[in-house]
């Protein structure tokens, strides 16, 4: 009996729930983190790879920058990059479906499009599939940063039901829960994006199952305004960039071989 | 015949149109207000083939409101301007294009600017300081080149669309009688007589 209502999205169960949709977040809660904090200045995304091993060709995400480093930040539009936590089958025709809006905006209007209304977008589209027969939702939730000239720098997340929100500090994946107490506890408003980025970094290495930070388990993005022309700079970090900022930051995980060289 | 101009100050833009109706050689009316406003700080003259005029300028009017209702954000001059010309240059291919030609002026409060579009019924579109179009534009454009100050503020700008009319007026064969003038800054749109 408890099976009735589960099988499809459409159909409502007695107590008004539809069970799919929870499903789908629950699948998410157990994805790698995705963490974001907005700054006045700029905003930092973090993201925790979960697919790992000495084995894995990552070489062709060596480079960072422009399409992503790899598997769970992406950049969507000049103005906006996107962590994911989820499905990354999903994510992907997300991320697809991200930019193609992104550039008929800009095709329509000559401009960059504003955040919300791309994450609106997408959110139209994830709230078509919780009603239409037949298919499963979009077992996915995103964390969008990005910049519009209307309201600067925004954190806005959005679920697998097709709900969205802008934050200041938010968290999705394993252990958002921990992560978002933490950043309760330790946001300020008055932050900029070199305190944002200690901020999330520390954040990351308490609340990752791993116990030291790595550039194998860890992506990394800031967006901020480009001093000169002022324009929005989305800078995804390649992995000797976040190696070396986790040491700049205290973070980086101790190279063993000289730890037992000093140790004997 | 049909004139209209547009400049840009300090902090706004003003848009003056004529105001005759005419078919052929008889003038059908004096009071027809060719200037829409689109938005809380959007303005747009028009003028070109009758008939197309009013209901190009509808069709624009409307689709900017429904984007107003549909959306938080509200469309920037620029954009506004992109998504016309579009829709003049999709018109311009298809089998009744609509000859319209159009001066776009507003305040783009996100960046706090003053902006002007020059329109035309090819899709051409351009940012400028001061625009005309029309047989006026053979008058009104060297007179900007002279006296239009971009930093200027409304007092000097509506005195320099004065010249303009007056020179029209002057020289033109065909020049229209009477003129409406509206403003267009950060607290919105307003109409001055001159």
């Amino acid at each position: 009996m408890a099976r009735r209502y589960d099988s499809r999205t459409t159909i409502f169960s007695p107590e008004g729930r539809l069970y799919q949709i929870e499903y789908a977040m629950e699948a998410i809660s157990h994805a790698g983190t995705v963490l974001g904090v907005l700054a006045a200045d700029g905003v930092v995304l973090a993201a925790e790879k979960k697919v790992t091993g000495k084995l894995l060709d990552l070489s062709a995400s060596k480079q960072g920058g422009y399409g992503g480093s790899g598997e769970k930040i992406f950049l969507l539009n000049s103005n906006m990059i996107g962590g994911v936590a989820g499905l990354t089958a999903d994510a992907n025709s997300l991320v697809n479906y991200a930019r193609s809006a992104a550039q008929n905006h800009l095709l329509s209007y000559d401009e960059d499009i504003p955040v919300e209304l791309l994450v609106q977008r997408l959110c139209d589209m994830k709230q078509g599939y919780t009603q239409f027969g037949g298919l499963r939702p979009f077992g996915v939730s995103i964390l969008y940063a990005g910049y519009d000239p209307h309201y600067q720098f925004q954190l806005y997340h959005s679920d697998p039901s097709g709900n969205y929100s802008g934050w200041k500090a938010t968290c999705i994946g394993s252990n958002n829960g921990t992560a978002q107490s933490l950043l309760k506890q330790e946001y300020k408003d008055t932050m900029n994006v070199k305190e944002a980025i200690g901020l999330v970094l520390r954040t990351m290495s308490k609340t990752m199952d791993s116990t030291t930070l790595g550039s194998e388990k860890l992506e990394f993005a800031v967006l901020t305004l480009d001093p000169e022309t002022k324009q929005p700079k989305a800078k995804i970090y390649n992995a000797a960039e976040i190696d070396a900022l986790l040491k700049s930051e205290g973070l980086a995980k101790k190279d063993e071989d000289t730890e037992m060289k000093t140790a004997s | 015949m049909e004139c209209s101009f547009a400049l840009t100050g300090k902090d706004y833009v003003i848009v003056a149109a004529d105001t005759t109706a005419a078919r052929s050689i008889v003038k059908m009316k004096i009071d027809e207000d060719k200037i829409k406003e689109l938005s809380p700080h959007l303005l747009m003259a028009y003028s070109g083939e009758p008939g197309d005029t009013v209901n190009f300028a509808e069709y624009i009017e409307r689709n900017i409101r429904l984007h107003h209702i549909r959306h938080l954000v509200p469309l920037s001059p620029s954009a506004s301007a992109a998504w016309i010309r579009r829709a003049l240059a999709q018109s311009l291919r298809s089998r009744n294009p609509y000859s319209v030609n159009l001066l776009l002026g507003g305040y783009d409060t996100a960046e706090d600017k003053p902006k002007l579009f020059w329109i035309d019924y090819l899709g051409t579109l351009s940012e400028v300081p001061f625009a005309a179009h029309g047989y006026g534009s053979y008058f009104a454009l060297s007179l900007f080149d002279r006296y239009h100050n971009p930093e200027g503020t409304v007092e000097e700008g509506l005195a320099t669309l004065k010249r303009c009319i007056d020179q029209v007026s002057k020289r033109l064969v065909v020049a229209p009688g009477k003129y409406k003038v509206k403003i267009v800054d950060k607290d919105g749109v307003r109409e001055v007589e001159i």
